[in-house]
């Protein structure tokens, strides 16, 4: 691969929020590559809906931290252009939610350029998308449609649950040769953690264990991978040893990891904030169902999803639309103490 | 009938009146200059809230924008309807929203124009013909185009009204809907409310051409660019252009040239812009000052009328927002409500 920076050992680490990680992955990624741009709406002296470009403007220009007029469906399809051509774009939604209007050069183009041409070209373009609800901004800019992109063969897609993982994430989808497309939870932008200095990666299709157990395995992505470790947190005390897997990569899924762990534990429970029905945990789930973890089960698979419902603006039928630490408690005891 | 000298002597001085003072009743345009404080007082009532915690998420208040809403809307019925944008409330309030509801909106209240599922980027009024704020930029536009095809096909002699910023112009949605509209000769007026600004990025920076209204040539229409901070001229082109769409003759492109004075929403710090042009609006143009003064102008009003209708409107805001506090919280167990409509 073509690319100027080389994976470095991980040097010291501070604590940054998830949005800082990010900016500092998109600087080292502008000083390391010429060919790297930033393209979306008001990311320059704005400094970006969530204020995750901040000031890079100031540091790289205009001509490289790049303002789009309001026009996501030309916008995305220039970055495809940009980056099947040469440079390597990076792309800013102000919310996940105007993909919507994106979709046909994601889904037709970005995705299936390289294979429809027979290789001959690869599309090396990075799509930021702030996702999730929790703000109050209601059923337009508080969706999480990572599953519809994770349908698509020839993307990439990635949920980092952490500012470590926001930041390495983002450098190896800057490096990969393929189209990858990053959810942000806006609520994790002000999530601190400790991040290394310097450019390290995190692989793109590998989940994390974030917590060893025996007796069930939760499958969390994105913001419910630490509601997941608080449930578990508490579910110890009650003496339910829970293990917590964060996915982080939804496409191309690590089978391996979740397998492993449910011929562990013989319990499943995937939580993911996207609409429950014909969503993440339910590939993860027939992914389970498949493998030799079935022999294993002893206790029906439950996933906790998003509700089927949009997003509603009052903030307590919003808090209901997705689980919440207390479901995850009472799926897992009910999981465990053989309820169901 | 005869007329006397006198009465025919007013109708001549009548005749060489401006229009808008042709046009309406001395009540009307004062119920006019009630509307436009009406929107400011409650956008700085909603903004107020918002500071207290009562409201959450985030807004994006029309203060500085009053005069396009209210003179648009002069030339409509309640039968007609708009479309309108994330920036809506003005919009909605000059449609003929009652503001009771719309702060119990905000304030996420069983009571709300939306029972509380949609918040200030969704406020509607279906009954008084606003179909509905947007968080999507250029959502509305055909949408307002499809509530024109509606009316010609349905004969209902409706016009469609579609409210937008001049962010929006650089969606595909905008082009799409105004060839459509064009084509089909649609009852349909375009209202580009040009306030300078997408967020943070200039017209100049963000269009290819100088003015909105320029794009009109490109779908065979009439595009017209007026100063939107002057009501009476917002409500001459309104009414031309409403005309126009009654009379079956197609859609128009308004391009009022107006400014926000806040920020874009409430997480804005005003980088893009300077404190001197912020001043400069608000001082030497601001919509109800200059309308003020026009109505005094021609006797349409004095201080003790304009102190009147201040007081009035502050009462109809103090008590909306009692209205909102009072008001019931939806309940948890009808959250999957109106996903889809229940068959009997
Ligand atoms: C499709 C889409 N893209 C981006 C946004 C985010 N956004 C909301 S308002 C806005 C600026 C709109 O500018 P303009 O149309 O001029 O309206 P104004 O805010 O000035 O009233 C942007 C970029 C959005 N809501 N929808
Ligand atoms: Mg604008």
């Amino acid at each position: 691969m073509n690319v100027a920076v080389e994976v470095k050992a991980e040097t010291g680490a501070r604590e940054l929020t998830y949005a800082q990680a990010i900016q500092e992955a998109m600087a080292l990624a502008m000083e390391a590559d010429e060919r790297v741009v930033l393209m979306g709406e008001d990311i320059g002296v704005y400094g970006g809906a969530f204020q995750v470009t901040g000031n890079l403007v100031e540091r790289f220009g205009p001509e490289r931290v790049i303002d789009t007029p309001i026009s996501e469906l030309g916008g995305a399809g220039v970055a495809v252009g940009a980056a099947v051509t040469g440079l390597r774009p990076i792309f800013e939604f102000q919310f996940s939610d105007f993909a919507t209007l994106a979709m046909e050069q994601i889904v037709n183009q970005a995705a299936k350029m390289r294979y429809m041409l027979g290789g001959a070209v690869s599309v090396p373009v990075v799509m930021r998308f702030p996702a999730g609800s929790g703000t109050g901004a209601a059923a337009q800019h508080s969706q999480s449609l990572e599953a519809w992109f994770g349908h698509v063969p020839g993307l990439k897609v990635v949920q980092p649950a952490t500012p470590h993982d926001a930041k390495g994430l983002l450098l190896a989808a800057v490096q990969d040769p393929d189209p990858v497309m990053i959810f942000e939870h806006k609520l994790l932008y002000k999530m601190k953690g400790e991040v290394p200095e310097g450019f390290y990666t995190v692989p793109i299709g590998k989940a994390a264990v974030r917590r060893e157990g025996r007796d069930v395995t939760i499958v969390a992505t994105s913001i419910m991978v630490q509601k997941a470790l608080d449930a578990a947190a508490t579910l110890a005390g009650e003496g339910i040893d829970a293990e917590v897997i964060d996915l982080r990569t939804i496409r191309p899924m690590d089978r391996k990891t979740v397998v492993e762990s449910v011929k562990k534990t013989s319990r499943l429970l995937c939580v993911y904030e996207g609409v429950k029905t014909l969503g993440v945990g339910a590939e993860i789930s027939a992914m389970v169902a498949e493998s030799e973890a079935f022999d294993y089960l002893d206790a029906p698979i439950v996933r906790l999803g998003g509700a089927e419902t949009p997003i509603p603006y009052n903030p307590d039928l919003e808090r209901a639309t997705v689980p919440q630490v207390e479901n995850i408690l009472a799926a897992a005891r009910d999981l465990v103490r053989g309820a169901r | 009938m005869a007329r006397s000298t006198k009465a025919r002597g007013q109708t001549a001085a009548k005749a060489n009146q401006p229009f808008l003072y042709r046009h309406y009743t001395p009540e009307q345009l004062r119920e006019a200059l009630r509307k436009m404080y009406l929107i400011r007082r409650f956008e700085e009532g909603a903004e107020e809230s918002y500071m207290r915690g009562l409201i959450h998420g985030t807004m994006h208040l029309s203060i500085g924008q009053e005069a396009s809403a209210v003179g648009i809307c002069m030339a409509l019925t309640d039968e007609d309807q708009i479309t309108s944008t994330h920036r809506g409330h003005g919009h909605s309030i000059a449609k003929g929203a009652d503001v009771k509801r719309m702060f119990a909106e905000f304030f996420g209240k069983t009571t709300g124009y939306c029972r509380g599922r949609g918040g200030s980027m969704h406020i509607a009024d279906v009954t008084k013909g606003n179909l509905g704020a947007n968080g999507i930029v250029g959502g509305g536009i055909p949408i307002a185009v499809g509530a024109a095809l509606t009316a010609k096909r349905l004969g209902t002699g409706k016009v469609a009204v579609s409210f937008f910023g001049d962010g929006a112009n650089n969606e595909g949605a905008f082009h799409e809907a105004l060839n459509m509209a064009s084509i089909w000769k649609l009852p349909v007026v375009f209202v580009c409310e040009n306030n300078g600004y997408g967020m943070s990025t200039s017209v100049a920076r963000s269009t290819a051409v100088p003015n909105i209204a320029d794009r009109a040539a490109a779908y065979s229409m009439p595009g017209v660019i007026i100063d939107g901070n002057i009501l009476s001229k917002v409500a001459e082109a309104a009414n031309e252009a409403v005309e126009r769409a009654r009379l079956g003759q197609g859609p128009t492109l308004i391009e009022c040239k107006t400014y926000r004075y806040r920020g874009h929403s409430k997480s804005d710090r005003n980088r893009y812009r300077t404190k001197e042009e912020i001043e400069q609006w608000m001082t030497q143009h601001d919509p109800i000052s200059l309308y003020e003064a026009e109505l005094r102008e021609f006797g349409v009003i004095d201080e003790a009328g304009i102190a009147a209708i201040r007081a009035d409107v502050e009462r109809e805001i103090a008590e909306g927002i009692e209205y909102a506090k009072a008001s019931p919280a939806p309940e948890i167990a009808d959250l999957e409500q109106d996903v889809y409509t229940e068959l009997a």
